[in-house]
């Protein structure tokens, strides 16, 4: 499978990583060649197998639907590049 | 001998005997790590934190019973969260954060007295195979053949440099595709990479959470079995942390694997394997036999599918797991133009803080799990992992106790001659590594021999799922078997 320039412009935008025009056609020879490697993968026979989702045969742990943290506002802001106001401040969203 | 160079266990007994004290053990590892500063191991120092820890291990240590680990010094991956220190992931996008919380693994830790001398060198986001790809500049293996500066691995880099040079008795790192092993054999040291669910994940920054896992990285087998003891358990934060009980690893330590059953798999002999590597297998092979093991040919048919599969998960993976980088909660945000809006300052932000390397993996893995290719890419490699972790379950099943393989496919390289190979060359280090990962189990990597370079080689042993003990024990014979003892000379 090979990647061409305007399938990298839409994987860096759905992964919101700025890539310049000019740095398109190195990524996507890069993404091609990663990809055609795992094109190994079609050889193997899955029929019947079942996707992995977890690796020890365990059951996920559970606990009853409580609120049992939290209260801690300063705490969650601490490292903020802008906190205003006991909120996460950011560029305007909706106009 | 300085008290740096001991080991957790002798360290451990001297402290509990009264011949040595933390104090004095933190100050001349903090002395080997300030006079370490050319290794590039240590990224944030905290001497401060380390002696006011010393000495309240001090204090339990004169009052008796106080725990294995108490008053050990120990080097801390910079990918664990350490309550008000640097935990940045080897990378610019946690610039300037300093978590509000512990990881589990250095709260339980720090509760047994441990002492952290400051955070560790590591790829970005633990993507990497040779320390290259850290925001730091790469840490230095302190073996060294020629006027040429190796790496000690990745991405647990900065934590093999630090044990193999002394700055530390022992290091925490973490293994997602081989980065606490293939850093141990590089360096000649010891690392093993627990059962997943064995050490809690919590507080840990996320790669690949499917595959991640924590694990000590030391000077013997033997101070793995102690120290894998005091980070392993059930914790109610990681849902997919086991509550089985922690056996007492050391206790394993009986020497004896008299009639066991060592397989060893012929799809790891690679086409193209050195011949150093396959004399170095076939010498550890000899050793489980003369120890009384029963050496079993076995087949891992779906090995060679092993690293594509991974590049399709794990990736997959950090793509979701990544996507917190936003510049809105913690670490860098870019600096906006006029009118930029949010999209822009997500795209900006993640630009600039992520390295070369972590972008190559997001947009993997952002293209895998895209509509159209989830079940070309995603699915097919998760079918693919199922086959790989059956492979393993068979052999088992067949009385297998324990798997011995290479570590990696070379001793260490020089810093900066992968750097115009294809990105794929880079990830054929994790080729024998990696199964370990996607079937979830225990591996070790334990230091061999040397090749004519004088370079440290490692072996790796892989265990049955929750057979860390018996994994350890088998290891202990091999460090015995192979007496390696070799140091690199100090030259930084």
């Amino acid at each position: 499978m090979s990647i061409d320039i305007d399938t990298a412009r839409k994987v860096a935008k759905l992964a919101r990583i700025r890539v310049e025009e000019t740095d398109l056609p190195a990524l996507a020879g890069e993404l091609s060649g990663i990809l055609g490697f795992m094109e190994q993968l079609t050889e193997v026979d899955v029929t019947g197998i079942e996707p992995m989702v977890s690796v020890t045969p365990m059951r996920l742990a559970r606990r009853a639907d409580v609120v049992t943290d939290g209260g801690y506002p300063a705490a969650i802001l601490a490292n903020a590049p802008d906190a205003r106001e006991g909120f996460f401040a950011v560029p305007k969203v909706v106009e | 001998m300085t008290p740096n160079e001991m080991t957790i266990a002798d360290a451990r007994d001297a402290l509990r005997k009264g011949e040595l004290t933390a104090v004095d053990l933190t100050m001349a590892c903090l002395t080997a790590m300030d006079a370490g500063d050319g290794l590039n191991a240590f990224v944030h120092k905290t001497p401060e934190m380390a002696l006011e820890q010393a000495r309240a291990a001090d204090g339990r240590l004169a009052a008796g019973a106080a725990p294995a680990m108490c008053g050990i010094p120990l080097g801390i991956k910079d990918l664990f969260c350490t309550k008000g220190v640097a935990s940045q992931a080897g990378s610019r996008i946690l610039a300037g954060f300093r978590p509000e919380y512990e990881s589990t693994v250095t709260a339980k830790l720090f509760g047994a007295g441990a002492v952290m001398l400051g955070k560790l060198n590591m790829d970005e986001f633990a993507m990497g195979s040779s320390n290259e790809t850290s925001c730091y500049g790469p840490a230095v293996n302190p073996w060294k053949v020629d006027d040429r500066k190796l790496t000690p691995g990745g991405s647990s880099g900065g934590s093999a440099a630090a044990v193999a040079a002394d700055l530390c008795l022992a290091a925490t790192g973490t293994d997602t595709g081989g980065s606490i092993r293939q850093p141990a054999a590089f360096t000649g040291i010891v690392g093993i990479k627990p059962t997943y669910g064995r050490v809690s994940r919590w507080g840990i920054v996320a790669f690949a959470s499917s595959l991640d896992q924590a694990g000590p990285m030391t000077k013997s087998v033997r101070d793995a079995a102690i120290f894998l003891a005091a980070m392993a358990g059930h914790d109610p934060k990681d849902s997919t942390s086991s509550t089985l009980a922690v056996p007492d690893f050391e206790a394993a330590l009986t020497g004896d694997i008299r009639g066991q059953r060592v397989g060893i798999p012929r799809e790891y002999r690679m086409d193209g394997m050195p011949d150093e590597v396959e004399a170095l297998w076939a010498r550890g092979i000899a050793m489980m036999k003369d120890a009384g093991a029963q050496i079993v040919d076995i087949s891992l048919p779906h090995t060679k599918y092993a690293l594509p599969a991974y590049y399709v998960i794990a990736p997959a993976e950090a793509s979701s797991n990544l996507a917190r980088y936003d510049g809105v909660r913690y670490g860098h945000r870019a600096k906006l133009a006029a009118g930029d809006g949010i999209t822009e300052m997500y795209e900006k932000t993640r630009a600039e803080g992520f390295g070369k390397e972590v972008q190559r993996r997001i947009m993997v893995g952002t293209y895998v799990l895209s509509a159209g290719f989830y079940d070309a890419y995603y699915n097919r490699a998760r079918r693919v992992r199922a086959l790989i972790k059956r492979d393993f379950d068979q052999v088992f099943a067949e009385g297998i106790d324990a798997i011995l393989t290479p570590a990696t496919p070379s001793s260490a390289f020089g810093l900066g001659e992968m750097a115009n190979v294809d990105p794929v060359e880079m990830y054929l280090n994790d080729v024998f590594t990696v199964t370990v990962n996607l079937a979830g189990l225990p591996g070790i990597a334990v230091p061999v021999g040397q090749d004519a370079k004088g370079l440290p080689m490692g072996l790796q042993l892989i265990g049955r799922p929750w057979d860390e003990a018996g994994l350890l024990n088998h290891a202990y014979v091999l460090e015995r078997a192979a007496g390696y003892v070799a140091k690199a000379e100090k030259w930084w």
